[in-house]
């Protein structure tokens, strides 16, 4: 049988109807795929029984006519969905051996619709960091790897970007059709563009959040990370909806977003915001979002300067707000109720002991800072004023929405860095997402598609921002976007030989 | 407005972390870092700003207040790393 590790989810669900292969023997390959690139430590868990078992049900599925675009098709799960009876740890030590038993809603959606677990990914420790360096189950490596100036591949280790970056480096090494990811400051987009996939944030709302590990209530969403626009549409359409156990989750129709993907932009005003040429961005990059507004415009889409004035803000913004929120929402590790315990000498003891074993350096970092701008006293100075200026940053995008349809930027301002090159600089890791932060707090849709080369012929990515709840206006121009970039390179495998 | 060791020891006390003596200062280092690089949003003008609660512009939902769900004392001490007749067992707290 050829080779069925490199289709796209609308090639594979092709295949699967024209009874070309079916879902079992798609399954096994992915399955031999992720045996064999282990080394990546992409998977904190593997799945292959329930894979097989999903499998052989979505085959039944496919003969009996019911199949929907998600039916038998094998996909990778964050480490932050709980799913049933099976390990969602979110990477941290402190949820040790942590097996929920209760399914989140964004799973329990995929399965209703015939997907297939291969296994949980491997991620930073509650989804805080860019490089998928801090979780407890190790690094994870990107596929691609720099190529020197001789033009031969370096044998050097690259991050495959965070926090969803065992999900981002299964699909890129073709050990997963697509993956679920979740983004509360870029942690879908910015692994996307580090790994040439398509990451999509949806509105905030859209997918609910109930079983999702959270981390920053207001900002987190789940989204997919797949190989082409039009596969992240149909995962979305699976995903997203109303459900009642999530009070944020809206009640809206969720469309159906193939139509939507016309590949015709002409007239559509895309928003250029000049507060993104920051001044230190690589030639490379600013390059390529030139090549970016070229390629819309020779589409038809009219481009439009615009300004988000509190662009700079953002970062600091988010970084007041988010760790407050994690300190918050961490407060439930205590040793009690799940996973790690740590004896004391008394019940506050108890809670200390465990809390300093299990969270690891950069939890720990996040939760004191979410702890000191909430204490007495630093409450309105630090959190009330972040919330201002969060008020600020959305009313900018609001403004700029009266102008414009989507935005466009680069994703990350730069290209996959080097393993351990930024670990010891918390500051200098913050910075990779300078392009996602502002999308995030207010709250809008956002894709990363893939879009060149760097010199050192690794992927980089264009970010689409759009309006809220308006993925389809959004979907359509990330499709033209990605017609036009039309990039296919693929990484070397190395992987496999060691 | 900067951490010292005492206020590290402070706030990791109010977060329930326990922190040896000879990584405060370190950790004060480190926080001050990013404190620092946070104080720029003092230079930013909020009078008459009103703070973020929403980022939609959604009414939270209503619903009847009944219980529609539970029963499910096994399923959630399933994971308790010390859980006995029913309960959640932790150090004795009372002398």
């Amino acid at each position: 049988m050829t080779a069925l590790t490199n289709l796209t989810l609308t090639e594979a669900r092709a295949g699967l109807a024209n009874g070309d292969f079916t879902s079992c023997e798609l399954t096994e390959q992915y399955l031999a795929a992720m045996t064999a690139g282990r080394d990546l430590n992409c998977f904190i868990v593997e799945t292959a029984d329930i894979a097989l078992k999903m499998a052989a049900q979505a085959d039944q599925r496919i003969r009996a006519g019911t199949a929907t675009a998600v039916t038998g098709i094998p996909i990778a799960v964050k480490d932050l969905f709980c799913t049933k009876d099976v390990h969602s740890c979110a990477a941290s030590h402190i949820l040790n051996g942590f097996k929920p038993k209760y399914e989140s809603t964004v799973t329990a959606n995929l399965w209703r619709d015939g997907a297939v677990m291969l296994g949980k990914t491997n991620m930073d420790e509650f989804a805080m960091g860019s490089s998928n360096e801090t979780s407890y189950y190790g690094p994870v490596k990107n596929p691609w790897r720099a190529t020197g100036t001789d033009g031969v591949l370096e044998t050097k280790d690259y991050v495959p970007g965070g926090s969803s970056g065992g999900s981002v480096a299964a699909v890129a090494a073709d050990m997963a059709v697509a993956a679920l990811g979740t983004d509360t400051g870029g942690s879908i987009r910015q692994p996307a563009a580090f790994t040439g996939l398509v990451g999509l944030k949806p509105t905030y709302g859209r997918c609910s959040r109930w079983g999702m590990i959270a981390f920053a209530s207001s900002l987190d969403q789940a989204g997919p990370i797949t190989r082409t626009v039009g596969d992240a549409a149909l995962m979305l359409a699976s995903m997203a909806g109303y459900d009642r156990k999530d009070s944020t989750a809206v009640d809206r129709p969720v469309p159906d977003y193939g139509p939507a993907l016309t590949g015709d932009i002409c007239g559509l005003k895309v928003g250029i915001p000049r507060e993104y040429r920051v001044d230190d961005m690589p030639e490379e990059i600013e390059k390529l979002w030139q090549q970016g507004i070229d390629w819309m415009t020779a589409a038809g889409a009219e481009i439009v300067d615009i300004s988000l004035p509190h662009t700079k803000y953002a970062l600091p913004t988010y970084y007041i707000v988010a760790p407050a929120e994690a300190s918050s929402n961490l407060a439930r590790y205590d040793g009690v109720k799940y996973g790690l315990r740590v004896d004391g000498d008394s019940l506050d003891g108890m809670y200390k002991n465990t809390r300093a074993a299990g969270f690891g350096d950069e939890v720990k970092r996040r939760i004191l800072i979410g702890t000191y701008v909430l204490s007495a006293g630093y409450y309105d100075a630090y959190y009330l004023k972040a919330q201002k200026i969060r008020t600020l940053i959305a009313r900018d995008f609001a403004r700029a929405y009266n102008q414009v349809d989507v935005i466009l930027t680069p994703t990350a301002p730069s290209a996959a860095f080097a393993l351990g090159e930024k670990a010891d600089d918390p500051l200098a890791m913050y910075l990779n997402d300078v392009f996602t932060v502002p999308a995030s707090l207010a709250g809008l849709p956002a894709i990363s598609v893939p879009a060149g080369l760097s010199r050192a012929r690794m992927p980089l990515g264009l970010q689409l921002i759009g309006r809220a709840f308006d993925e389809e206006t959004m979907l359509r121009a990330a499709q033209v976007l990605e017609q036009a970039a039309n990039f296919e390179a693929k990484p070397e495998i190395w992987w496999r030989e060691r | 407005m900067s951490v010292d060791k005492k206020t590290v020891a402070k706030i990791a006390d109010l977060a329930r972390i326990a922190v040896k003596e000879d990584e405060l200062a370190p950790m004060a280092g480190e926080l001050n870092n990013i404190l620092d690089w946070i104080a720029q949003l003092s230079e930013v003008n909020t009078d008459d700003v009103a703070p973020m609660t929403s980022v939609v512009e959604v009414d939270l939902p209503w619903r009847d207040d009944k219980v529609t769900d539970g029963g499910y004392r096994d399923d959630i001490l399933a994971n308790a790393p010390a859980a006995r007749h029913g309960f959640f067992t932790v150090p004795k707290v009372i002398e």
